[in-house]
């Protein structure tokens, strides 16, 4: 096989070199090329594409625990659509990623410019601010529980003490304020990802412009408006897209802050799909959930893949 | 005289604008430091705070007034696999780090320097695969899991955590191996080198950074790694730190919060040593996927 798309390769004449010669090193380059590439090849293609058919299987099938099942066409997105608890977690991931990937853009926009014009203590405070990206995310969330916890939150504490407050606020019993919560800690953790690239690509801005633009009067936010923004656009594309993914099929955060509830106000497809396929052993339907993390992914590698074709035009 | 004046307006310049980037940066950074490092810092005091203070509605939160405490670690070591945990993590991260970026070098090389066809077919299958989110393919990688009789053993994690681990190596080192000039491989071929030796004596050798920093990355990446450790195993014992304190710390409606810290501290311990050792490598890396 090998050898069959080597030869038809050869029909393509390679200007420069000699035919021949370019010939022999070319299969014999490509057999060395898919040598090297076999090990990652055969790793991906058995534990990611076959997982990902067997997910589309499972998604059209009635598979139990144990069970293989059998077809049953579009049964479970149909069962999935007319049930309220789906169509809650739908709407639970819509405003989750929405609402963090607003405050990421905002603050980590803001951050990066900050961390941009540093000049003291800047590796210690970069250091710093990129901590909690870093720390793994399903015990730092612990932290966040027991500062959201009933009786002892340090925040109800700070609120009262501040008298912004006269009672203990449930936080996490509270559908809407467990969202908020859930929310902030996934700003927490994604904040620095957004900062450190957005500040990468502020560093890469040639100097030269913004004298120019200095010396023709612009003042700081004309600046930003007209040379920061639209050159940083590609870097921030391609970090939107990043963390649009990760943001929404965050699993951690949600799983041990609230395990979805209360009354399954913040569920997420990550975690509607673990409640469903495994722990009540509807394999179908757990599949089906998480298989809407697909047309998005989808949607981003189509975007990302062209940014990136764009980009290698502009070099 | 005139000097003296000169002087003093110099430094006056300067006293203002010290005090001005006072005020538009490093007074406005305050709460994003303060934001990123509190809940760190909490998690810290809490495990070092007696139950009686930490249970006491009175007392104030920030700091221990009352004395450290070493009980909640020794609790953690004395009545949980706490050590077992730490051990599972430590020999699951190695391995399928080192498994890892074994097969990324292997594949980022032909991808960086080698044309055959396929070559672009196989890049976007990477970075399609670096995308996927583990979130997606657990519920059928935990039957493959089954099938290949692997669930409930440390080596279901060292087999799947390549999984994500590959196509972010790979991707990473890609990039790495293109920053090396062509030229010096080229030479060390004329001399009778194959692929594989010039790759091994040649590239490798310019391209230690990259290394590291893949090798950093799918270290902390495992070592964080949840969905899958919680999925596929589940003895107590056979569990990884990340999982190991959730879920057999909280029982019912019991919760050790000190203990709950102290795991949580000597948890992220391993990883914010390599931070702090490696952390313009942790930077490269980060940014490399976006920027590069």
């Amino acid at each position: 096989m090998t050898l069959k798309t080597a030869d038809l390769d050869l029909a393509v004449p390679v200007t420069g070199e000699a035919p021949c010669r370019r010939a022999g090193v070319l299969t014999r380059e490509s057999r060395t090329a898919y040598a090297f590439i076999a090990p990652a090849f055969f790793l991906l293609t058995f534990l990611v594409a076959y997982p990902f058919v067997l997910s589309v299987w499972f998604s059209l099938s009635d598979a139990r625990v144990g069970t293989t099942g059998s077809f049953v066409g579009l049964g479970n997105f149909g069962r999935l659509f007319s049930s309220s608890i789906f169509v809650q977690t739908l709407q639970n991931s819509i405003l989750f990623t929405a609402a963090a990937l607003t405050a990421k853009i905002v603050l980590g926009m803001a951050l990066a410019l900050l961390l941009f014009r540093i000049k003291h203590f800047k590796r210690l405070i970069r250091g710093a601010v990129l901590l909690p990206f870093i720390v793994p995310t399903a015990l730092s969330t612990l932290v966040w529980w027991w500062m959201f916890e009933p009786l002892y939150s340090v925040v109800n504490w700070t609120l009262k003490s501040l008298r912004l407050a006269d009672h203990d606020i449930p936080w996490l019993p509270d559908p809407y304020l467990a969202m908020f919560v859930v929310i902030l800690v996934n700003v927490w953790r994604g904040l620095p990802f957004f900062a450190i690239t957005l500040l990468a690509g502020l560093v890469a801005i040639p100097r030269e412009l913004y004298e120019a633009a200095e010396a023709d009067g612009a003042g700081p936010v004309g600046r930003f408006w007209h040379i920061t923004l639209p050159l940083l656009t590609p870097v921030l594309a391609v970090v939107i897209l990043f963390s649009a993914i990760f943001t929404l099929s965050d699993f951690n955060i949600v799983y041990v802050l609230t395990k979805g509830g209360p009354m399954n106000m913040t569920h997420l497809f990550a975690t509607y799909s673990f409640a469903l396929g495994l722990q009540g052993g509807e394999i179908g339907q757990g599949a089906a959930v998480s298989l809407f993390l697909f047309p998005i992914l989808l949607a981003v590698v189509f975007l990302q893949l062209r940014l990136v074709r764009k980009a290698a035009l502009y070099e | 005289m005139n000097n003296a004046i000169a002087i003093g307006r110099v430094r006056r310049t300067r006293r203002r604008r010290a005090l001005r980037a006072l005020f538009t940066i490093y007074l406005p950074v305050l709460p994003y430091v303060l934001f990123a490092l509190f809940p760190l810092y909490f998690m810290l005091v809490t495990s070092l705070k007696s139950n009686a203070e930490l249970y006491d509605v009175h007392s104030v939160p920030f700091w221990i007034a009352e004395g450290i405490t070493a009980s909640h670690y020794t609790l953690l070591s004395a009545e949980t696999p706490f050590w077992d945990w730490f051990a599972n993590s430590l020999i699951v991260s190695v391995t399928a780090t080192a498994i890892s970026v074994v097969l990324s070098v292997l594949a980022a090389y032909p991808l960086a320097r080698l044309r055959f066809p396929g070559a672009d077919s196989f890049g976007v299958a990477v970075f399609i695969t670096y995308l996927v989110p583990p979130s997606l393919l657990f519920l059928p990688l935990s039957s493959v899991v089954n099938w290949l009789g692997l669930s409930d053993s440390l080596w279901s994690l060292v087999v799947t955590y390549p999984t994500f681990l590959v196509p972010f190596c790979t991707w990473l080192l890609m990039g790495y191996f293109r920053t090396v000039p062509k030229e010096i491989e080229e030479c060390a071929m004329l001399d009778g080198c194959s692929r594989f030796q010039s790759m091994l004596r040649i590239l490798l050798p310019a391209a230690v950074p990259g290394l590291i920093c893949a090798a950093l990355f799918a270290f902390t990446l495992s070592w964080n790694e949840f969905l899958y450790a919680l999925v596929f195993v589940s003895p107590a014992e056979l569990k990884t730190m990340t999982v190991g304190v959730f879920s057999e710390l909280i029982r019912g409606d019991i919760y050790y919060w000190g203990s709950l810290m102290a795991g949580a501290c000597i948890g992220s311990i391993p990883i914010v040593i390599a931070y702090v050792l490696f952390l313009d490598y942790y930077v490269s890396g980060l940014t490399s996927g976006a920027i590069k």
